[in-house]
């Protein structure tokens, strides 16, 4: 395995045009980021909604026109490619998307669904019935599930289902959306489980978007974290589920409910809102929720680095009121 | 919630069969659907039911009363009425099926491109469906038969203008609605092309109302035609049509009710049929109403 | 005093396919002042024991036995229409996933607030006052000019706390709260989770929350009924149900959630199989086909056994658990 990224976004920003004629301006949803996904290796971009998260994974799949920055997919530059050229692309990036039944074509039959993309770019004299029950079996659905319709499937089995499509010509990298999104907490463990069995056996370099860190914990090699079309802080995943540095990861790290009714939660509350990408705020602009935020916060945009905050935290850092509540 | 997910596997067609089944427990589906069967069938069998020739002209036989020879009577070139009405049922059926047909054709296609294509071309389409749809029908009748001359085809050609924009907005708004769901997105992220993303992933989503909707629509079309062939602008004599037999009858009512009675009644019990099946099938397929 | 009593209640729907056996022998209670989390995954009967309790029954639903006794007086599966839209609001009121089912788009937030008081006989000064003081307490910023705005002009969490408002503006006796955190965010929804902990204090109003996230339902309730395929599995204190699970369904989701996994792992537990289908219940325990413990007594139908006190469980392990606790 070469260490060459297979997939490398460099400082790609995503505008969109807001307001009448009157008052036209564009909003920023992502507002310059870069990371590298070598191939075989899994990187998740964690944020809320409205993070830009899902705006970034359409711009990287070409359904979303980027407005600055660049995309390189297996050596080559993929933004600003036409139809036309991004066809072959198509065939090495697949993508999957949030909602496991409404991804699928109501009515196409399962076996229809997972064999479109040999009917979009050619079978190569391929067997489509054989394959089908070859990609199903891969997902771990029996064979018989071919005639079903989407209605018919539960939210795990047309999760399946994407994931099959999503692998049938062998892609170099699978981007998943949301892949647990609306999936009951049993099934949630089952996808992943699948997601990284797959990975390990097709070699697939993979993105997964979530708001949900656990999926991220157990899935991804490296993680960044958004916040207003920004990274706050990308790292080994481990080493950021263990010592997060900025603020927000560890408030979003310390906001999980925990399945214990005695476990005491020392949480980091958020205060206010989610500011408006229409208006950023000034300085470091998660400083209007920081619990740490200083005066320099206010007015200094924190230094660019895989961490952007002036005051990277140390590990345990408990919230200044809390440690003075101690 | 109370579907559980574990369905047997079925197929589209036990889908359709449950409609179906679902309309024939509706008491207004069942008789709308007799009366359409009935029609087609005394069209289709229409040389089998009767003896006589529709337009075989017998001056003696003149103003006859139903008889058990003349089940309709004769009306004033001694023609018999009954044969002359289910001949005149094929016209209908033939202008109904083949103009709503075409109609569909044009409509879907028009509505797709309309509602999937740029911003600009959406705008223009809108606006000639408009412009058409605010001619009167009556007058795009005249027109068009000033140009071409009464026949079958005017009938078909005015019904097929009066009938596409409609279908190409309700498809269009249609399209608009569903462009933007994740399954059309997941097919653009594979490649597919435009037109394998409007012919298989949009148009099978978007035609069933439609569908519903023409079948409501038919009366209409026959109204249409029987219209055009009363004012002599449809099918032209001595082809039997509802519409023609009305107009003899119109100006033979002081002499007998009998011709316009022959000729108003086949068009009422076919309108009657397709407008109470039209509605049960909206009803059958409205999914409100579906599997709960 | 008991709120809400649910006892026996059993809830059938009509299909094409036939007959669907969606609640079965349904009881749980919820006390006065509690808060009780209903926990279950899709399919389990959740939305119908809602609908049950509002009376709002989908046409083809009956309920075919069984009560639930509100405050101890009236069964509301025996109350009229009429009856039962009096309670609706003012006595029972909800809050649901999507906060704008409970918000009137074209309305201003202000006028929502003071119609659903059209019942309390204040001056429109007063309704304004008591609208303004409940939206302080779901600490909405600036709470005077929000009665101005309309929903669109508020963000999801925000929205939200509006809709938790306007339900306990009424100070109800029971809310019946449905999913109302899971489209927010997870730093909204703890924030969520700990201004309804208070308001409830604050109301002393009883809470029915039904979640499928456990760690919410932990942090929250202090009772919780665990539900599966429309049977009440197990029952209990929060505290009793999450230290010392007794139904099998309800230790395998305990360890399904990926809270719970506190290390990395490549392996996620799972439930293999799927809920049955409610039209064929099984003969005998309804989680039985996808169950571990699975013995040749399970092939008879369940009742509920008590484990401890207030603590109940609709599995036979139980019986035998207990019978080798004694002998040991």
């Amino acid at each position: 395995m070469s260490d060459d990224p297979i997939l490398s976004v460099d400082d790609v920003q995503v505008s969109f045009p807001v307001g009448g004629l009157a008052s036209r301006s564009a909003i920023l949803g992502v507002a310059g980021v870069s990371f590298q996904v070598r191939p075989g290796e899994t990187f998740a971009l964690v944020g809320e909604s409205g993070s830009g998260k899902t705006t970034l994974a359409r711009a990287i799949n070409g359904l979303q026109e980027i407005s600055a920055g660049s995309i390189t997919f297996e050596g080559g530059r993929i933004d600003r490619l036409g139809k036309r050229e991004m066809k072959p692309i198509r065939k090495r990036m697949s993508m999957m998307f949030q909602d496991p039944v409404g991804s699928l074509s109501p009515r196409m039959t399962v076996g229809d669904l997972v064999t479109e993309p040999y009917r979009i770019h050619g079978s190569d004299g391929r067997d489509l019935r054989a394959e089908t029950e070859r990609l199903l079996s891969l997902v771990g659905l029996p064979a018989n599930f071919a005639s079903r319709y989407p209605h018919q499937l539960s939210g795990g089995q047309a999760r399946r289902v994407g994931v099959a499509r999503a692998i049938a010509l062998d892609p170099a990298l699978v981007i998943a959306d949301e892949p647990t999104a609306g999936l009951d907490v049993s099934v949630q463990g089952e996808v992943l489980n699948l997601l990284n069995d797959l990975r390990e056996r097709l070699g697939l370099a993979m993105v997964i978007i979530t708001h949900n860190l656990h999926v991220v914990h157990h899935v991804a090699d490296r993680t960044a974290v958004m916040y207003l079309g920004r990274f706050v802080e990308k790292g080994e995943t481990e080493a950021m589920f263990s010592a997060p540095c900025h603020p927000y990861t560890a408030a979003l790290l310390s906001a999980n409910p925990e399945p214990d009714p005695d476990k005491v939660h020392d949480r980091i509350t958020l205060p206010a809102e989610v500011p408006s990408l229409l208006s950023r705020p000034s300085g470091c602009e998660f400083h209007t929720r920081c619990p740490w935020a200083q005066e320099t916060c206010k007015t200094v945009p924190p230094p660019p680095g895989d961490v952007t905050c002036h005051f990277p935290l140390a590990p345990g850092a408990r919230p200044p009121e809390l440690e003075s509540a101690r | 919630m109370s579907e559980a997910a574990s369905n047997p596997p079925a197929a589209a067609r036990s889908e359709l069969w449950k409609s179906f089944r679902r309309l024939l427990r509706e008491p207004l589906g069942v008789f709308g659907l007799s009366l359409v069967v009935l029609v087609i069938l005394a069209a289709v069998f229409a040389d089998v039911l009767t003896q006589w020739d529709p337009t075989r002209i017998n001056p003696r036989d003149r103003f006859l009363g139903p008889s058990g020879e003349h089940l309709l009577g004769t009306d004033q070139l001694g023609r018999d009425l009954f044969a002359r009405v289910l001949h005149g049922g094929r016209i209908a059926l033939y202008v109904a099926l083949v103009s709503t047909a075409i109609s569909l054709a044009i409509g879907i296609v028009l509505g797709l491109i309309a509602g999937y294509g740029p911003r600009w071309l959406d705008n223009l389409m809108i606006l000639l469906f408009d412009a058409t749809k605010s001619f009167p029908t009556v007058m795009l009748a005249l027109a068009l038969v000033t140009i071409v001359g009464p026949s079958l085809t005017a009938v078909v050609v005015v019904v097929i203008i009066v009938n596409v924009p409609g279908y190409a907005r309700i498809i269009r708004t249609q399209t608009i609605a569903i462009k933007s769901s994740e399954f059309v997105t997941a097919a653009q992220s594979m490649g597919a092309s435009n037109a394998r993303i409007l012919g298989v992933h949009i148009m099978p989503n978007v035609i069933g109302p439609l569908v519903i909707l023409a079948s409501m629509d038919i009366p209409v079309v026959i109204a249409i035609e029987a219209g055009m062939s009363f004012l002599g602008l449809g099918v032209r004599p001595p082809t039997p049509s509802w519409g023609s037999i009305l107009n003899d009858g119109f100006s033979q009512i002081r002499d007998t009710a009998w011709i316009a009675i022959a000729g108003g009644l086949p068009i009422i019990i076919t309108t009657l049929g397709f407008t109470f099946l039209g509605e049960t099938l909206r009803d059958v397929f409205d999914p409100r109403l579906k599997g709960r | 005093m008991t709120t809400l009593s649910v006892s026996g209640l059993n809830v059938w729907f009509s299909t094409e396919d036939g007959p669907l056996h969606a609640l079965k022998d349904v009881t749980f209670d919820i006390p006065e002042r509690r808060i009780v989390g209903i926990v279950g995954e899709s399919g389990c009967g959740k939305s119908t024991l809602i609908n049950a309790i509002l009376g709002l029954l989908a046409d083809n639903g009956e309920i075919r036995n069984g009560e639930i006794l509100f405050e101890g007086q009236s069964d509301l599966t025996k109350l009229t229409r009429r009856e039962m839209q009096d309670l609706r609001g003012p006595r029972i009121s909800t809050v649901f996933q999507d906060p704008m089912g409970a918000l009137n788009p074209v309305l201003s937030v202000g006028e929502q607030m003071i119609n659903i008081q059209y019942r309390s006989g204040q001056s429109k000064a007063e309704k304004a006052a008591r609208a303004i003081e409940m939206l302080k307490l779901v600490r909405i910023p600036d709470a005077d000019s929000a009665l101005n705005r309309y929903p669109h002009q508020f963000s999801g969490g925000m929205k939200q706390r509006i809709a938790i408002a306007m339900s306990l503006m009424m100070e109800p006796a029971l809310l019946i709260a449905d999913e109302p955190t899971t489209a927010l965010d997870a730093t909204l929804e703890v924030a969520t989770i700990e201004l309804l902990q208070d308001l409830q204090e604050q109301i002393g109003c009883s809470v029915m929350f039904i979640s499928h996230h456990l760690g919410v339902i932990a942090e929250l309730c202090q009772d919780v009924v665990v539900m599966y395929a429309g049977e009440v599995v197990e029952r209990g204190t929060v505290r009793d149900v999450f230290h010392d699970p007794r139904h099998p369904y309800t230790r395998r989701l305990l360890e399904c959630d990926p809270a719970r996994q506190t290390e990395r792992t490549r392996v996620l537990p799972t439930i293999p199989g799927e809920i049955p289908d409610l039209r064929h219940r099984p003969e005998g325990c309804v989680f039985a086909p996808r169950c571990l413990e699975r013995h040749p007594g399970c092939d008879m139908a369940q009742s509920e056994r008590m484990v401890a006190p207030g603590h109940a469980a609709r599995c036979n392990l139980v019986d035998q658990s207990a019978a080798e606790g004694e002998s040991a």
